[in-house]
């Protein structure tokens, strides 16, 4: 496989593809949002349980590529536990990543597992692919119930 | 039996390595690897002679049309209405009154809906299109539909890809004022049997309008013979230029019809109490019109009759069976579009690996396909899928290039295994 490719679909986002964790409907959700991509038509539900201001529970159904696949897997590993505002510097953080911004060995470090998307920035078209759980997630978690569209 | 000869010393003849010599883009490098382009439903190549064309037309033809009476207004002129006349002949319409330019098959679909939809449309009628349709012969008339608060109605499909006829036999009645369908599903590569559709609807006086946007590079077409009442297809299809396309009506409707946009060339007189509009087809080409792509166009048009209609349906053919033999071999893949009249397309979905990935994959080869939903997002649902991939075969592509399209999709396989 050609490296730049290699650096896209690295191990730990094709594990996550093949078994996903936190797949599967929360039945006592009381945060959900659907997020979709008209571009490819990838789809994402999240749900999340919130106890107070902390995501007790977060879960998500999905399809689409394995990057969208492996980053919502991720995420909701990521986010599980944390307080919302947590959630989102998290997410501010793997954007950069993501878009090519982000650089310093301290905030790489944060992002622990999230810097296996690093190759996603040489991919402009799979930015999105990356960042739709994430949207879908935060969109959950302010507003009720609304579909995220990343068009 | 003397056709059927025809075309077989004309495939000993077709020397598809010639062919190639003539698309300078062929010679390209992807990710340092040659490029192997099957993206064709979504627009061909171009010939170095459609290149020169546009080229030449502006080095030493540009002017504009129609308009000066000086030398190069004229050359121009002559040069825009040649390629007009290439166009009927090629698609053998029986006057060039009835050769539309237009930026493409949607904008050629939407005049339609526009001109002859807002004069003839009312209340209660209803237009027919198929679950087949690409998004351009959907939304045109949803619009129209909801303007004049109209029916849409849908001829279903089969677990093949095929149209059900029988059931378009029951949805066509008095209250149909037109059909709308897709001649060569650009998702599914189907060859609908228009003929039939065209009889049936005439027996009741209704027109039906044909979206080629995939016939015209795949098909020899005879709007005569087809007796269509308007046909819609674009350049860049053709190997020709993006952003000219042709609406095809017959004369009579075309008469009937008000104009689309207005503007300059489309007038005989204007004062400001009334404008008086010119002829056909001037009457639907408002403003200065794609001249350099007509041209183009027309170059294409020579180009593809240089080669031969036939031959190229025939090589064609015969990279569809080729490719379709050896995909259909592939555990865990599944064409999606099996039709017994096919044109050189193949859609396909892959267990447990999206199209998006396969296509990143292919990409790095060198081989471009196209994946996603083909802007055909009803069929999709039809077939319960979000995307296909979608590899398109054009008259310049090789056994060669299908033998190694395979050989990486089986190594994608193997990696998301």
């Amino acid at each position: 496989m050609d490296t730049e490719l290699k650096e896209l679909y690295q191990q730990v986002i094709l594990d996550h593809n093949k078994s996903p964790r936190n797949f599967g409907k929360i039945e006592h959700a009381n945060h959900t949002a659907e997020g979709y991509n008209p571009l490819c038509g990838d789809k994402v539900n999240i749900y999340i349980e919130m106890d107070n201001d902390v995501i007790k529970d977060i879960s998500f159904q999905s399809s689409g590529c394995a990057i969208s696949q492996a980053s919502s897997s991720l995420m909701s590993s990521a986010v599980k536990g944390k307080t919302r505002e947590e959630a989102e510097k998290i997410f501010n953080r793997f954007h950069d990543l993501i878009i090519g911004k982000l650089d310093e060995e301290k905030s790489l470090e944060e992002l622990g597992k999230l810097t296996v998307f690093a190759g996603v920035k040489d991919f402009p078209s799979r930015v999105k692919c990356a960042s739709l759980p994430w949207h879908t997630m935060l969109n959950a978690l302010h507003k009720n119930d609304e579909q995220v569209a990343t068009e | 039996m003397k056709a059927e000869t025809t075309i077989i010393e004309n495939a000993e003849l077709y020397d598809v390595k010639k062919i190639r010599e003539d698309f300078p883009i062929l010679k390209k490098l992807i990710h340092g690897k040659p490029l192997c382009y099957l993206d064709n439903a979504a627009t061909s190549q171009k010939p170095q002679v459609v290149i020169d064309a546009i080229n030449n037309f502006y080095l030493s033809q540009n002017a504009n049309v129609h308009r000066g009476v000086h030398h190069l207004s004229e050359v121009s002129t002559k040069a825009f209405e040649d390629a007009r006349i290439k166009i009927k002949e090629f698609i053998n319409a029986a006057s060039d009154k009835e050769i539309i330019f237009t930026r493409g098959t949607t904008e050629a679909i939407n005049l339609v809906a526009y001109s002859y939809g807002r004069k003839n449309i009312r209340e209660d009628d209803e237009i027919i299109i198929s679950h087949m349709e690409h998004h351009s012969n959907i939304v045109p008339w949803q619009i129209l539909c909801e303007e004049k608060k109209a029916k849409l109605k849908v001829i279903p499909v089969n677990d093949d890809g095929e149209l059900i006829l029988e059931e378009f036999e029951k949805l066509i009645t008095d209250k149909t004022k037109l059909v709308a369908v897709v001649y060569i599903s650009n998702s599914l590569g189907t060859i609908n049997a228009v003929d039939r559709i065209i009889a049936k609807a005439h027996q009741l006086n209704i027109p039906v309008l044909l979206d080629s946007a995939q016939a015209i590079s795949h098909t020899k077409i005879d709007v005569q013979k087809l007796d269509c009442d308007f046909l819609a297809f674009s350049g860049h299809k053709l190997y020709g230029p993006t952003g000219i396309g042709v609406l095809y009506g017959k004369e009579k409707l075309l008469d009937d019809m008000p104009p689309f946009l207005g503007g300059g060339d489309m007038i005989a007189k204007v004062t400001f109490e009334q404008t008086t509009y010119n002829e056909l087809p001037y009457k639907f080409e408002a403003g200065t019109s794609n001249i350099a792509g007509a041209i183009g166009l027309g170059a294409a048009v020579d180009y593809v009759q240089k080669i031969g209609q036939n031959s190229i349906s025939y090589h064609e053919q015969s990279l569809l069976h080729y490719a379709t033999d050896l995909i259909k071999e592939i555990k865990g893949l599944k064409i999606i579009g099996t039709a017994k009249e096919k044109c050189s397309i193949i859609s396909f979905v892959v267990d447990n690996i999206h199209p998006h990935d396969l296509g990143t994959f292919l990409d790095y080869e060198g081989i471009a396909i196209r994946t996603g939903h083909h802007c055909t997002q009803p069929l999709m649902h039809r077939f319960n899928i979000p995307a296909t991939s979608r590899a398109s075969f054009a008259m310049y592509n090789t056994k060669a290039e299908i033998d190694k399209f395979i050989s990486a999709l089986k190594t994608v396989i193997k990696e998301f295994s």
